[in-house]
């Protein structure tokens, strides 16, 4: 039987949950429903007139090649960014939970990446492999690679995709740690008691009971990658080399901040609204049933 | 009654201050850090000192695009500025924004005299009947910028002449056989190599003059000339003689590190050249194609202007007036010029820096004068005035890199702006309607 702690009346409740209804529609409702109002019209940048277009925005968005190519190098990009940052984070965690000595210092350390901004992080990536001065530019010409991702498509992609996941990893890693020291260590020495190797271990134990850690860094790794990728991908390429890093949220801000075509950047913030919402239903419907917890 | 006096005295200081306090205040927000911000600063200063009627009060707000951001959001909340500074790609922007605007000539009042200031500067920022719309502030004009002692090592004359891009091809293959990594790279690849080619070859960049005569212009750098001259960028590209290093002026870095033979950037390129440079330096004009036009027309410019924003009392407009007034005189123009390697705004400026001995002193320093006023500009070359122009060179430089990796020809890159930007340019007709 569950035991429920349950209110009588209506007012107390109400009261109760009111604060975040409060925040809930001052800070995403009322600008979710500005975006859509928006996005019916062509206003001027100065905000003098504003002509009623219907859908005529997400016309024009969609009949555009390069709008409808950009879903695919956010794909790309949200996919890598999120197998590398949790892929990382699982091995160096599996690796920490294993430690007896100096543990403490190793997961400070890699805490530390977490603090650094993302356009920072932008900023740090791309003096490494300046194409001029960069040092990691220098030992790959040694070894007879002529590194350019200002002209080299997958290059730049490569670029982005580890300068936005790198600070990232910090992150993961906390909760993948987390993670694995709250499975019982009684299940892992019957196991290991049984003749279970560790790869036996990892693989029918340690990942299943890790399933909710996972499913939930699954989550906001994809919604960060979507993002807050923004600052490291204006910093290191500006979407280029011609639009090979240019994801969604870049082409919101280069619509709405270079271009001032309002009208098409509040489109494309509700298209990033259905997909971000669709996205989550997926993966509590689907992905989440495969979730032990 | 000492006391009493000491009171009295102390009250007239207060009051005084107070007087002062009740200047006018003018705001001005303005793009610019370092040692460029430290120079407006000065400039303002300098006027706040010499009166006591107004009071400039200056802000820095961020990068170009982003101080034309703030001023828009401020112009939407009633906050804004009454001085805005906007680069000249924005220029098309503020014109189709009646409402938010006050022209400057209509802010200067009867007495004003546009004849003074230099005509293919103002130019970019006039109406069609020749009415200034905004003070131009900083503005410079692509020049080609020569390490001499990269031509020395490779066995060439320094002195050769490079007047024509059939020369430059030359003295690149000549480069590039002697070994040198960077024969040629490049600054602001739309602005100079597409905007002012077109102009300088006296070949339109868009349709209705460039924009200036409507904003129902369409793209038009896809003719032979442009696709002649960014084919011929691709070749060298590809043979190592072009070095590509960014969309702004990332290869600055390199020019001025002594890696590359050959640059073209502005002309406001000079401050930190001179003093980064440890070679022997040299400014020459912007080569031309003599197989396109048998002598060059006139560069046009790019940087920014001041715009005065609608909402203000009539008393600010005065003191908005009274600055535009002091930012033209010879004496702040002359120095703005020689300090940042910016264009003068009036010819009395160019003259009185001549007379003072500048370019004698600073050779190269008044190529880009020279290269601006030698012609009156056409049709062709007065400027360039097109909506959402920004997101437009963005496209112009992702259909340019895709020449210079080899994945596109000439021509397909360049058709293919002209059709993106096309589509944009549509969009800000409609918008602005």
């Amino acid at each position: 039987m569950e035991k429920r702690v349950t209110f009588k009346g209506l007012w107390l409740p109400l009261l109760l949950i009111a604060p975040q209804i409060v925040i809930t529609a001052v800070f995403f409702f009322y600008p979710a429903g500005q975006a859509i109002w928006q996005s019916l019209f062509i206003p001027d940048p100065f905000g003098l007139s504003m002509q009623w277009v219907g859908l005529g925005n997400f016309e024009y968005l969609f009949s555009d090649r390069f709008y409808r190519a950009s879903f695919v190098t956010t794909a790309i990009f949200s996919i890598l960014v999120t197998l590398v940052s949790m892929g990382v984070a699982l091995y160096l965690a599996v690796l920490a939970d294993r430690l007896i000595k100096g543990s403490g210092a190793y997961r400070t350390l890699l805490i530390w990446p977490y603090a650094v901004a993302p356009a920072v992080a932008g900023v740090l990536w791309l003096f490494m492999f300046n194409t001029r001065v960069g040092v990691v530019t220098w030992y790959l010409g040694l070894l007879g690679y002529d590194w350019n991702h200002v002209l080299n498509e997958g290059e730049a992609m490569g670029l982005v995709v580890v300068a936005s996941a790198w600070g990232r990893i910090s992150y993961n890693f906390l909760f993948f740690l987390a993670g694995l020291q709250a499975i019982p260590k009684s299940v892992i020495e019957a196991a290991a008691i049984d003749g279970a190797r560790f790869w036996t271990r990892f693989r029918t134990i340690v990942w299943p009971l890790l399933s909710p850690t996972t499913f939930f860094l699954l989550v906001v790794n994809i919604i960060y990658a979507f993002f807050e990728t923004f600052g490291v991908i204006h910093t290191i390429t500006s979407g280029g080399p011609q639009q090979a890093t240019t994801i969604l949220v870049y082409k919101v801000y280069a619509d709405g901040f270079v271009g001032q075509d309002l009208g098409s950047s509040a489109a494309q913030s509700v298209v990033l609204l259905v997909i971000v919402s669709l996205l989550t239903v997926v993966q509590f419907k689907y992905i989440e049933r495969r979730v032990h917890y | 009654m000492k006391n009493l006096t000491s009171m009295l005295a102390a009250t007239a200081v207060l009051g005084s201050a107070q007087a002062g306090l009740a200047a006018t205040e003018v705001e001005f927000w303005h793009a610019f850090t370092g040692r460029l911000g430290e120079l407006v600063a000065e400039q303002v200063d300098t006027f706040n000192a010499s009166q006591s009627d107004y009071k400039i009060v200056q802000t820095h707000k961020g990068n170009y695009s982003e101080t034309l951001n703030a001023g828009i959001a401020a112009f939407r909340a009633g906050e804004q500025p009454h001085i805005l500074m906007v680069f000249e790609v924005g220029t098309a922007t503020m014109m189709a924004a009646g409402g938010a605007i006050k022209p400057v000539f209509e802010v200067m009042g009867d007495g004003f005299d546009q004849s003074k200031y230099i005509g293919s500067v103002k130019g970019y920022y006039t109406s069609p009947d020749g009415n200034m719309l905004s003070l131009p502030f900083n503005s410079s004009t692509p020049v080609l910028w020569v390490n001499r002692d990269k031509l020395q090592e490779a066995g060439i004359d320094p002195d050769t002449p490079m007047a024509t891009w059939e020369q430059v091809g030359g003295v690149l293959d000549g480069l590039k056989a002697a070994g040198v990594d960077c024969p040629m790279t490049t600054a602001w690849q739309s602005w100079i190599h597409l905007e002012n080619f077109s102009a300088y070859h006296d070949t339109p960049f868009a349709t209705k003059d460039n924009g200036f005569a409507g904003t129902d212009t369409e793209l038009a750098f896809n003719s032979p000339a442009q696709v002649a001259h960014i084919g011929a960028m691709g070749q060298w590209a590809k043979d190592g003689k072009f070095i590509y290093a960014g969309r702004r002026n990332e290869g600055g870095a390199n020019f001025r590190a002594g890696e590359c033979a050959l640059f073209t950037e502005s002309s406001a390129g000079y401050a930190g050249i001179n003093a980064e440079a440890e070679f022997e330096f040299e400014v020459r004009p912007l080569p031309y194609w003599e197989a396109v036009a048998s002598e060059p027309q006139n560069t046009i410019i790019g940087g920014a202007s001041l715009w005065v924003m609608e909402g203000h009392e009539d008393a600010e407009y005065a003191g908005v007036a009274a600055f535009m007034d002091f930012l033209s005189s010879a004496e702040i123009q002359a120095k703005w010029h020689q300090d940042t390697g910016y264009l003068p705004i009036t010819a009395e400026a160019g003259e009185k820096t001549k007379m003072m001995g500048f370019y004698d002193e600073n050779p190269g320093t008044d190529v880009a004068v020279i290269q601006m006023t030698a012609k009156e500009p056409t049709a062709n070359s007065k400027g360039l005035r097109l909506g959402s122009f920004d997101q437009i060179r963005g496209i112009i430089d992702e259909e340019l890199e895709a020449v210079w990796s080899g994945d596109k020809d000439a021509q397909a890159a360049l058709d293919s702006a002209v059709e993106r930007g096309n589509a944009l340019l549509r969009r800000f007709e409609q918008a602005t309607r």
